[in-house]
């Protein structure tokens, strides 16, 4: 009876699409919030698997900041394309004109934080009950307790200390008017267990993860790419550097690692030899002990 | 990794002296786990706080009042890798007013791990732990018996241990139980053998979990597909015949051609296919998610449950639970609940409480009947419609519910089908 067993990428794989299809039993209107980042791209495809050979049978949601990089949104209408999906854009540019939110000011500013706005007011006016994304719990400490159903109130907030229990795999998505959930079908997985699983099943992501020439600078330990938003301080300087994308963020903010990976086999190892978490390069987890518990209350992904 | 390398959930739950973060920091940090933003972060804390050197308690404090209160007051999921396994660990307060979160942790896990201070041996904390492992059947627990540089390494601290809990375990109802000497602060058989306890001719802790046999511990006699969903391309689609049940097998082996009956309808058919994305394939076991075909065109909806027509489960509207309740407010006498088994929904009512456990004593108390926060209680319920259960101890999965109130929407409740 040994070989009754499943190794854990597809134990992984099974408790995600599980997940997934008990969001679409119980939840009305349910979108993936998709990044074109690759935990995003990773959810789309076990959605694909989840419900083949019907389509995916609900829409994909992009919370579009205006600082993207182009790589990402060809790659963004490539898929929609490809998976005859519809796709719902939330505007931070838009909620920025109607006066929503306000713009930060400095070198450092990133339109990180202003995407909550307009993330819950895409999720109120598309009358969505449950947002899929593509959190892991190994990204972050305050990601560490998150539950695979997430309630969030009818202001979009999230609770850390009154979750509701998730006992074995029963999950209850039960809501009122107003309130939505978030579901996390790969908590599970760590950065690893992603590449691997990339890899394996050849899926496709954007060039940005391969390493590749590109113009940066050199900013809170980081290689931050040149883009028509970046303002350059007096001591910094352009250079051409051979470099890939650990996560896909803000072009702002997303700031890269030099290495010669070119191939998902070549990814993988690189990133078994890590040092450093994955977020460690995004400066908008730098910004305090608790950066990302404070944004996750307010409605943050 | 290898691709045969399987992945164990174990569950830790221990108080704040008993050393359990640091142990589970241990884990990591000498298993090459932890990062080195990860690891900066926790020195400057730990500079912050006057601590000597680095305190690997931190890395497991989560949230921001836990690291301002230092206590884990919520099941927070670790994860880490080994080129044999991949683990996750729930890791739980251990308190008795956290014992929900600590069923919580418990529910899904392969192996606990129940600490015991060697200078102090088996407490009531320690009897709490393994009653809720063998409440929850967790199929394996590891006895990790801590400090024993406090206690010079005897051996004798070590057998007195285990002399103790075997004496009250005999009440419960675990099937392997392992005791392993260690000291997480120094990494005594933590991740490496110890050389301070030659008389200890055992595996070390992190060898045990690499090795121990967990593939057994899924039932795989009764076949039981819950149905999640039905799949029904669109009429654009290609397939647009095709009608396939959704779900994840929840215990035994499924085959192409084997003969079914959908339950609670009680007609019978053969299993036509068996798919997923890229392939059709021969057989499915659990916890395979999959979706099947049947020849024959029955009306079958979430909730159902396809099972082998030689071996199914009792369809019963009266269980017998034993139920944590999970929640502030108290259950209210005869009130009526949603009920949820599998991807089956009913309403439910709690008819009658039969006794209470003292979780310290394991004594049960049947004068007190209410259900309050924290309480494991043996209780009566009554559901609107059968529901297709298999007794706990067989099936994790079609063995267990919880309570949902439909006032609140709040899980206030889960049991376990004696």
């Amino acid at each position: 009876m040994s070989k009754y067993y499943l190794n854990y990428l597809d134990e992984l794989e099974s408790e995600a699409i599980f997940v997934l299809r008990e969001v679409w039993a119980q939840f009305d209107n349910p979108v993936i919030l998709f990044s074109g980042g690759k935990d995003s791209i990773l959810v789309t495809h076990l959605a694909k698997k989840a419900f083949y050979p019907a389509r995916i049978p609900f829409p994909l949601m992009h919370v579009d900041t205006g600082h993207n990089f182009p790589e990402t949104i060809k790659f963004r209408d490539d898929i929609i394309k490809e998976l005859g999906a519809q796709l719902i854009v939330g505007s931070v540019q838009d909620s920025i004109d109607e006066g929503r939110v306000a713009e930060e000011k400095g070198k450092n500013a990133t339109r990180n934080a202003l995407q909550i706005t307009t993330l819950l007011d895409a999720i109120e006016s598309n009358n969505i009950d449950c947002a899929i994304g593509g959190g892991r719990r190994d990204e972050e400490k305050a990601r560490a307790k998150e539950r695979f159903f997430s309630h969030r109130d009818d202001f979009g907030q999230w609770d850390p200390k009154n979750q509701r229990p998730e006992l074995w795999n029963i999950f209850n998505g039960k809501h009122f008017e107003g309130e939505h959930f978030r579901a996390f079908p790969i908590s599970n997985w760590t950065e690893m267990d992603v590449w691997n699983y990339i890899k394996r099943e050849n899926i496709a992501i954007p060039s940005l993860y391969f390493a590749h020439e590109r113009e940066v600078v050199w900013r809170q330990d980081s290689w931050i790419p040149n883009s028509e938003f970046l303002i350059l301080e007096d001591h910094e300087e352009i250079v051409t550097k051979k470099i890939r994308f650990r996560t896909l963020g803000d072009i702002t903010i997303t700031g890269g690692i030099e290495s010669d990976a070119d191939t998902l086999e070549k990814i993988a190892d690189e990133v078994s030899g890590m040092r450093q978490t994955e977020r460690g390069n995004r400066s908008d987890d730098k910004r305090s002990e608790s950066a990302m518990e404070d944004r996750k209350r307010q409605g943050y992904f | 990794m290898l691709d045969n390398n399987q992945l164990l959930r174990f569950t830790t739950a221990g108080s704040v002296d008993d050393g359990k973060s640091t142990l589970i920091g241990r884990l990591l940090y000498d298993s090459k786990s932890i990062f080195e933003d990860q690891l900066e972060a926790i020195e400057n804390t730990s500079k912050k706080k006057g601590h000597e050197g680095v305190d690997l308690a931190l890395f497991t404090d989560g949230l921001r009042d836990e690291r301002e209160q230092g206590i884990t007051i919520d099941v927070a999921y670790r994860y880490f890798t080994t080129p044999k396994r991949k683990f996750i660990i729930a890791d739980t307060p251990g308190h008795i007013q956290y014992t929900r979160n600590m069923v919580t942790g418990a529910s899904t896990a392969n192996a606990a791990i129940i600490l015991v201070d060697a200078r102090h041996g088996v407490i009531e904390q320690t009897k709490r732990h393994s009653f809720i492992a063998s409440l929850l059947q967790i199929p394996h627990v590891i006895v990790c018996i801590n400090k024993m540089d406090l206690v010079d390494y005897k051996e004798d601290a070590y057998n007195k241990v285990i002399q103790q809990f075997e004496e009250f375990s005999s009440k419960l109802l675990v099937h392997d139980i392992r005791f392993i000497p260690i000291s997480a602060l120094n990494g005594d058989n933590v991740v490496n053998r110890s050389e301070n306890m030659n008389w200890y001719q055992g595996a070390p802790l992190l060898h045990t979990l690499e090795t121990m046999h967990i593939s057994s511990d899924i039932n795989k006699v009764d076949a039981r597909f819950p149905v999640q969903t039905v799949l029904r391309p669109q009429s654009d689609d290609d397939n647009r015949d095709y009608r396939g049940y959704a779900g994840r097998v929840a215990s035994g082996i499924f085959r192409v051609n084997d003969e079914v009956t959908v339950m609670p309808s009680g007609f019978t058919s053969k299993i036509k296919s068996i798919d997923v994305l890229d392939k059709s394939l021969n057989e499915a076991y659990a916890p395979m998610s999959v979706s099947l075909t049947l020849e024959d065109d029955i009306d079958i909806s979430r909730g159902d449950m396809i099972v082998r027509s030689n071996n199914k489960p009792e369809a019963l509207q009266d269980i017998e639970v034993m139920l944590c309740w999970l929640n502030d407010d108290a259950a209210k006498p005869r009130a009526k609940y949603s009920i949820r088994h599998t991807s089956n929904e009913q309403k439910a009512m709690i008819k009658e409480v039969i006794y209470k456990i003292n979780i310290e004593t394991l004594d049960r108390n049947t004068e007190d009947k209410s259900l309050n926060m924290n309480d494991i209680s043996k209780v009566k319920i009554r559901t609107t419609k059968p529901l297709m259960v298999d007794p706990y101890r067989e099936n994790r999965t079609t063995g267990s519910i919880i309570l949902i109130d439909d006032a609140t929407n709040e899980t206030v409740a889960a049991g376990m089908i004696v």
